[in-house]
């Protein structure tokens, strides 16, 4: 604040308490003892009195003063004066996220530094994880970590960036975006439906043979390349299986066709900033422990 | 006081009006005139630009929709909120807002650093039917954002407004403001201004 800003402040404030005072005692009735004086007002018949503050309110109007005053004194407020304490907000918001920070440090680190499988099953992780994951993960993987349309189950056995411990928490960390293109212009109508049927077959769902062998053809030259010459997925590119009926997108013959011929490109946000390596180790283990756990 | 300078004032309505506005107006003095006049909160942040043209329009959706009526953008400096939500507010990144999008009540979780933290996906999932991603909400759905086509006719004009009280838009940016968005889905429009929100500046850990 310039200085300007600064006395400009200062005056005004001042002017305001020392009016106020001028006001409050320059119209005090003191010896003015006739109780019950009238003014001249009258409304139907009922008179206004001109009697002094009670004292009781008199002293509580010294008081806000007085405490004002005091207030102006030990807190900043008189403009660049930062008052007798040195108060300021962001000083105490980072006192008290130094003090949070040194009373957790000691359990994170020692957290941070056992793998996870070793804490996937300890309860204070795992309550920790809990917390973290409703604040940050079950928007999208749901409460109950089973996901939805468009968002993995994390409770079953396919992982498409790879289930391990440091794979979840490199996802975690880093993100994930996913990179499937649109085919639907390079293969046409005809090999989407070629590739669909294929796709079928693989899950054992009976489609139509004649088609589902044309789209082994178009299968191995366009998506073998990521998804791999058995479908069975890449977690390096984060291509998933296709062969264990789990669809991301829906296994509907018409689902899968549209996945093939629109592309899909989901996105997982990194939680690096947002949550800290030692957060997200504990929030990993937490994932990590919820592996299989729909069977149990 | 006595009587008479008493009944004096209470008779003469201009004087009254005159001398209450002199008593009320210390306040106003002490804690506005200081912020409007002076520099102090005008500042920009490092690397803060005007919304681009999209983001504008989506912007003007959240006003509309009311989203500010629930959602606040303000992250308080205290421990439990920048836990939550990122680093606490600061007044040089709010500097082009006009009007401000503080809001006052949270019935759904705070806004200001939103940007980044879903995928757009999530988004358009959530816009549609919040409760096909998240069971438990009572925010409302906004379907008709996904039918609702921009035209972007007066994107350039509301951008030339904006000038006019100090955001630095281009003369490029208002003749290219129509273009950029005429077409566009207003979901679309409201998922860029949702993805910048409060993406400059970052807890660092």
């Amino acid at each position: 604040m310039t200085s300007f800003w600064s006395l400009w402040i200062i005056i005004l404030t001042s002017i305001t308490l020392i009016g106020i005072t001028w006001i409050l005692l320059g119209n005090r009735k003191l010896g003015a003892k006739k109780e019950d004086q009238a003014t001249d007002h009258v409304y139907d018949g009922i008179e206004e009195y001109d009697n002094p503050l009670p004292v009781w309110w008199f002293y509580m109007f010294v008081i806000t003063i007085v405490w004002a005053v005091g207030y102006l004194i030990v807190y900043p407020g008189m403009g660049n004066y930062p008052g007798l304490i040195g108060w300021t907000q962001i000083a105490q918001y980072e006192e008290r996220v130094g003090a949070a920070e040194e009373r957790h440090r000691a359990m994170y680190d020692r957290y941070l530094a056992m793998p996870i499988e070793e804490i996937a099953d300890d309860p204070v992780v795992r309550r920790m994880g809990m917390r973290m994951f409703g604040n940050d993960c079950a928007q999208c993987h749901g409460a109950d970590a089973r996901g939805g349309y468009g968002f993995p189950n994390l409770t079953d056995d396919d992982w498409i960036y790879g289930g391990e411990p440091e794979q979840i928490e490199t996802t975690i960390t880093q993100g994930r975006q996913a990179a499937m293109p649109a085919w639907g212009s390079v293969i046409g109508d005809q090999g989407v439906e070629q590739v669909t049927a294929y796709l079928l077959e693989l899950n054992h769902r009976n489609p139509d043979a004649e088609l589902a062998k044309a789209g082994q053809g178009v299968f191995q030259t366009y998506c073998a390349v990521c998804h791999g010459p058995d479908a069975k997925g890449n977690i390096a590119l984060g291509a998933p299986n296709l062969t264990n009926g789990i669809w991301l997108y829906g296994g509907s013959e018409s689902e899968i066709a549209h996945s093939i011929r629109a592309g899909r490109n989901g996105v997982m946000p990194s939680f690096k900033d947002t949550l800290g390596p030692e957060k997200i180790h504990i929030l990993a283990a937490y994932v990590y422990g919820l592996r299989n756990s729909a069977q149990n | 006081m006595s009587l008479s300078k008493h009944s004096k004032i209470e008779t003469n309505v201009n004087l009254m009006i005159v001398l209450t506005i002199v008593a009320i107006s210390f306040g106003t003095l002490v804690e506005l005139a200081p912020l409007v006049f002076g520099q102090q909160v005008k500042e920009p942040i490092d690397g803060l630009k005007p919304l681009p043209a999209l983001a504008l329009e989506g912007r003007d959706i959240y006003i509309r929709e009311g989203c500010h009526v629930c959602h606040s953008q303000m992250i308080r400096p205290l421990r439990a909120e920048t836990e939550r939500y990122g680093h606490y507010t600061v007044a040089g990144e709010l500097v082009y807002n006009h009007p401000f999008l503080w809001g006052s009540k949270r019935t759904g979780p705070d806004l200001a650093r939103v940007g980044g933290r879903y995928s757009d996906d999530w988004h358009r999932a959530h816009m549609y039917n919040p409760r096909d991603v998240v069971p438990e909400s009572i925010m409302p759905s906004y379907p008709w954002l996904f039918d609702n086509t921009l035209s972007g006719e007066k994107t350039g004009r509301k951008m030339s407004a904006l000038r006019t009280v100090g955001v630095p838009y281009t003369d490029e940016d208002i003749a290219g403001a129509q273009e950029a968005v005429a077409g566009k889905k207003e979901i679309d429009a409201l998922i860029a201004y949702l993805q910048q929100l409060g993406t400059l500046l970052q807890i660092r850990r």
